[in-house]
């Protein structure tokens, strides 16, 4: 399973990110939120500057693309704990 | 008067609790240096919330009268319920992929500047092997 993870943050500042904590995740873009729009998981005004930006979410998509499974949290603090990973891993077996 | 003025710790507590999180969005976040380790927002809460407990254990003193008392706790809850509400205001994403549904495609840059799609992403190979999947991890970004 490939991790992917998406922000707002611009590629060089993901960059920084990565370099520093030694990460070799893939790290992607989405700096005006138009996937986060589509995939509806928009935290408005939460950025930097009230920019909008991610609300905490995963979502696990198969090879055939198709949706496995997908965690929300209807808190800002609170993200998936590691057996909620592995059983969304074990989903796409 | 003499009783009411005993609780300004708890009302001082009270407001600076409240600069300390606007000042977040509207000072600091301005600056590099207070903006990715938020040491002065958590700073002032320290303060804020040493300051109502402060005022709390002057409203439980004896000579306090209970009205007093129950004033102190109920600003003291209101303080953690204000606080833990504002961490909880996200909505609904009624409109988020669910299980069976095809996943939106999308082309994103990554690290590099390089855009890749998530067709890409499913096909590309993973230390040798062709993925299961793709775990796609939303967050808020660095700030």
């Amino acid at each position: 399973m490939r991790p992917v993870a998406i922000s707002v943050d611009a590629p060089e500042s993901s960059r920084t990110l990565c370099q520093k904590a030694g990460d070799t995740s893939t790290l992607l873009a989405d700096p005006h939120a138009g996937v986060m729009r589509r995939y509806d998981l928009v935290h408005a005004g939460a950025g930097i500057k009230g920019q909008d930006s991610a609300r905490p979410g995963e979502c696990w998509v198969d090879v055939s693309g198709t949706v496995r499974g997908v965690n929300l949290t209807d808190n800002s603090w609170v993200r998936a704990r590691p057996d909620q990973m592995l059983a969304g891993a074990q989903a796409l077996r | 008067m003499q009783a009411h003025s005993g609780h300004w710790p708890i009302w001082a507590g009270f407001l600076l609790r409240w600069m300390a999180l606007l000042s977040s969005c509207l000072i600091f976040v301005w600056f590099p240096v207070t903006r990715d380790v938020p040491w002065a927002n958590l700073l002032l809460l320290g303060i804020a919330a040493a300051l109502v407990l402060m005022g709390v254990r002057r409203a439980c003193a004896p000579e306090r009268p209970r009205r007093a008392t129950s004033a102190g706790v109920a600003m003291c809850g209101g303080f953690v319920c204000a606080t833990v509400m504002l961490a909880r205001r996200l909505l609904a994403s009624h409109r988020a992929p669910q299980m069976g549904q095809k996943a939106p495609d999308f082309r994103l840059s990554e690290t590099h500047g390089t855009p890749v799609s998530l067709a890409e992403l499913l096909a590309a190979p993973v230390k040798g092997r062709v993925p299961k999947g793709v775990l796609l991890v939303f967050y808020a970004g660095a700030w």
